[in-house]
């Protein structure tokens, strides 16, 4: 622990904290007494799985709580300031200026009618730091020091025309702008691919360690935590779990639970070639009305093995997916299965042709009818293609149940009655239902935390094995692939870069677009992102 | 707290989720929630459909029974007193329910058959039927509809069945606008996908994907609707194209009795006696909007902060 005598410099102290939630009619407790200190400069990561309370325990520590939830016990101190018992005025006065939040989604809090620089420079001027022409010349550098390009004159521009990762270093300085004590960074590079992760967690360390600013960094991804944090925080159900200098943290977790994190990944298939092939998509080129997104795509999949499709986001993937699913005919080439050539188009497929290659979607809850319960989810593709009425369905949804761990008391429940992973459990089971050969993955764990996906990561390992079903797993995170794939296809600006067995591809020498991505991935080493920039020409 | 699994389970996510209610249970929870409006409105509503059903019982004359004595005083005899030609004011209101009440039902249940079926066709097929659909609605939204429904019953007649159809045509439009808006938003959704993909037709797609899921906005658009096609019968009976006599009907017994208001200085309450159909619509319409009110407050989401 990095309690010293000294106390002169301790910026943020929560004690005991608690905090009930309202839901289902009543209260839960949502944070179950946890203490926090934070020095001036130091950066804690806060990880747990999701529903930890990490991001109420992160926004506690300015004195907030959501609609729904109140502080029931515990003291919060910033800088000699009790929070707990300040007015919602005061409190105001030190958000925005001395305490900064950085969400998840910078898309989503972006005011999309105003230009960036407006945005940045509001609440320094608003609050009267500086003048406005001083905080615009500020902001200006702030974008430098994030790496920005055209720090001059990308201020001027409006949320939509910056991509993703910009948007999140735009927002960065926004916090950064008023020169905050402390920055909560709550899931801040979550939705960037991995390529553009590395830039925004350097920009973002490089910036907190310049302006010795404190940090709280709330994160599923320990990966990233292992990078960016002093001392890391282990939060579950609502408790601590462990606290620890990140080092000691990382080599030496002391509890079973911390342990089972850092554990999830190391998951790793043994590969086996295929000989029979079953789907095959042979120089096929898709486009979205005149832009083309495929070029030339040939990918062969053989029977009971994994073909992992890796790439960045706008690569293809989803693409691929789509004209093998027959949603998007594609404009030249043809997919054909068990040797057969499949019609382009979804509507001129039989309904044996449909039940044999079947879906499973990366988001769970949009993929699932709120209004349908489990029950009514997974029997109608049983109804559908297999005419399975009565007991004989009820008896089989059960058995689909128990394939993914579930029991039959899940029947009734409706999709949001269940947790993130039970939702894509019950979306395998009734792509299950349909008893397909094929079974395509499109970024199936990537919403989910750690611990479960390697739940069901093993579930599909286990019902490949029983079933002798083929994945097509469309997915971004390069540990996924290790986990689950006989073969990869490296995709990039809608072309394929690389195919072959796992091995291959992960062993040099690498394409360069390969190399860039693998060398993005996030590994469980504090100084990995400091030698991975050493090692990059600037 | 106790003992926390150090393993990992699935079937342990969520642990304990609240028993599952009866339909029964349900629905007596939602009235205990209801708020005195939402109970003001209900109890109006059923009296009204009470008074509806029970037209032939409880009403003291026949329907187009009339009276020696036109312009009767309230009281006595007659309640609240006789019209132009000598039939019982509170008959005629009576039986004025069953009327206008029952084709505004009818008229908004087939305006939201076409306007609902159309709509969600148009937002699940998205291509030049779509098109075809949603211009065609424009052109017919573009003309001023009480003066469009006042030129097709001159040409198809005042009959109450034209009358049904034209106005449920006219106002499906509405309807269209806004079964397409929401169904949209649901129709791009992955669930929505995943029935296409497993091979489900328009038909399935249409009733058991989306409907369940935009069935919110447009029950509230029921209540809404229903009390302007009520309107709209008034208003084209007053104007003497709607529901034509001898039937009883409130629009029309406010037009006919409406000279009687320049009386008020020697009798007040011969006076009242147009105003009276016209408070019964007045009654019925706030009725209906203050449960519509409630319902869009259930279903929005918009929860008041503990």
């Amino acid at each position: 622990m990095t309690i010293e005598p000294n106390r002169k410099d301790i910026l943020l102290e929560m004690r005991d904290v608690r905090i009930d939630g309202f839901s289902d009619e009543r209260w839960h407790k949502i944070i179950k007494g946890v203490d926090l200190t934070l020095r001036r400069g130091e950066i804690v990561g806060l990880i747990g799985e999701s529903g930890a309370g990490k991001s109420t325990l992160g926004k506690a520590a300015m004195g907030y709580t959501q609609p729904g939830c109140k502080l029931v016990g515990g003291s919060i101190l910033f800088d000699g300031i009790d929070l707990v018992k300040a007015s919602d005025a005061d409190k105001r006065k030190l958000w925005g200026t001395r305490i900064a939040y950085v969400a998840q989604s910078a898309a989503a809090s972006f005011n999309p009618a105003h230009r960036l620089i407006d945005q940045t420079v509001e609440a320094a001027t608003r609050r009267k730091i500086r003048p406005d022409a001083e905080s615009r010349a500020d902001a200006v550098e702030l974008f430098r020091a994030l790496q920005l390009p055209n720090p001059e004159t990308i201020g001027g521009r409006y949320p939509h025309q910056v991509s993703g990762g910009q948007l999140q270093r735009v927002m960065t300085a926004m916090a950064m702008s008023p020169r905050p004590d402390l920055i909560i960074f709550d899931e801040p590079t979550t939705a960037l691919d991995v390529t553009t992760q590395v830039e925004v967690l350097s920009a973002m360390r490089n910036i907190v360690e310049e302006f010795h600013t404190a940090a709280i960094y709330i994160t599923h991804d320990l990966a990233v935590v292992a990078q960016m944090a002093d001392f890391i925080k282990v939060l579950r159900f609502g408790e601590e779990v462990e606290e620890a200098p990140t080092r000691q943290m990382l080599t030496h977790p002391e509890k079973p639970y911390t342990k089972s994190l850092w554990s999830v990944r190391a998951l790793e298939k043994p590969e086996v070639k295929g000989e029979d092939i079953v789907l095959s998509i042979d120089h096929v080129d898709a486009a979205y009305g005149p832009l083309k997104v495929l070029h030339d795509v040939t990918i062969s999949i053989p029977r009971g093995r994994t073909v992992a499709v890796v790439g960045e986001s706008g690569s293809g993937k989803s693409t691929t997916a789509r004209v093998i699913t027959g949603l998007l005919p594609p404009t030249a080439g043809a997919v054909s299965f068990n040797g057969k050539p499949l019609p382009a188009a979804l509507k001129d497929r039989s309904k044996d042709q449909l039940q044999r290659i079947q879906m499973i979607y990366q988001r769970a809850d949009t993929a699932m009818n709120p209004r349908q319960t489990v029950y009514e989810i997974i029997a109608r593709p049983l109804e559908f293609y297999l005419g399975l009425k009565g007991k004989a369905q009820e008896a089989r949804v059960i058995d689909l149940l128990k394939m993914i761990e579930l029991d039959e008391s899940f029947m009734d429940r409706l999709p949001s009655e269940l947790s993130g992973g039970q939702k894509q459990r019950i979306c395998i089971a009734r792509a299950l239902a349909a008893n397909p050969d094929v079974i395509i993955c499109d970024e199936v764990t990537s919403a989910l935390d750690q611990i479960v996906q390697e739940g069901i990561l093993k579930l599909l390992l286990r019902l490949q094995k029983e079933f002798n079903i083929t994945y097509l797993f469309i997915t971004h995170d390069i540990a996924t692939v290790k986990a689950i794939s006989d073969e990869i296809v490296v995709m990039y600006r809608g072309k394929v870069v690389e195919q072959g067995l796992k091995s291959e591809i992960l062993a040099p020498p690498f394409p360069d677009y390969t190399q860039l991505l693998l060398s993005s991935v996030p590994e469980m080493d504090p100084d990995w992102l400091t030698n991975l920039l050493a090692a990059r020409p600037a | 707290m106790s003992e926390q699994p150090q393993t990992y389970e699935a079937a342990a996510e969520v642990g304990a989720v609240r028993k599952r209610r009866t339909r029964l249970e349900r629905t007596g929870l939602l009235l205990k929630s209801a708020p005195p409006s939402a109970w003001f409105g209900m109890i109006v509503v059923g009296l009204y459909i009470l008074v509806a059903l029970l037209a032939d019982v409880i009403a003291p004359y026949g329907e187009a029974q009339i009276h020696p004595v036109p312009f009767a005083p309230w009281g006595g005899e007659f309640m609240f007193g006789t019209d132009q030609i000598g039939r019982d004011v509170l008959t005629r209101l009576i039986y004025g329910a069953r009327n206008t009440m029952g084709i505004a039902l009818a008229t908004t249940l087939l305006s939201f058959l076409i306007g609902g079926g159309l709509g969600l066709v148009a937002a699940i097929n998205r291509s030049w039927l779509d098109q075809l659909l949603s211009r065609f609605v424009d052109v017919l939204m573009a003309i001023p509809s009480l003066i469009f429904a006042l030129m097709l019953l001159s040409i198809f007649g005042s009959t109450v069945t034209s009358l049904i159809v034209i106005i449920a045509i006219l106002d499906s439009t509405r309807v269209f606008r806004l079964t397409r808006a929401v169904a949209v938003n649901v129709a791009v959704m992955d669930y929505v996908e995943a029935a296409k993909l497993r091979g489900e037709g328009l038909g399935w797609i249409m009733r058991r994907e989306i409907l369940p899921n935009i069935l919110p906005p447009l029950v509230a658009e029921f209540g809404l609707r229903f009390c302007f096609v009520f309107l709209t019968i008034a208003a084209l009976s007053f104007l003497g194209v709607g529901i034509q006599p001898p039937t009883a009907d409130w629009g029309s017994m406010v037009r006919e009795n409406a000279s009687l208001i320049q009386f008020a200085k020697y009798d007040l309450t011969a006076a009242i006696t147009p105003l009276l159909p016209a408070a019964a619509i007045a009654l019925l319409t706030v009725a209906v909007n203050f449960i519509v009110d409630w319902f869009l407050h259930k279903t929005s989401g918009l929860r008041d902060d503990h």
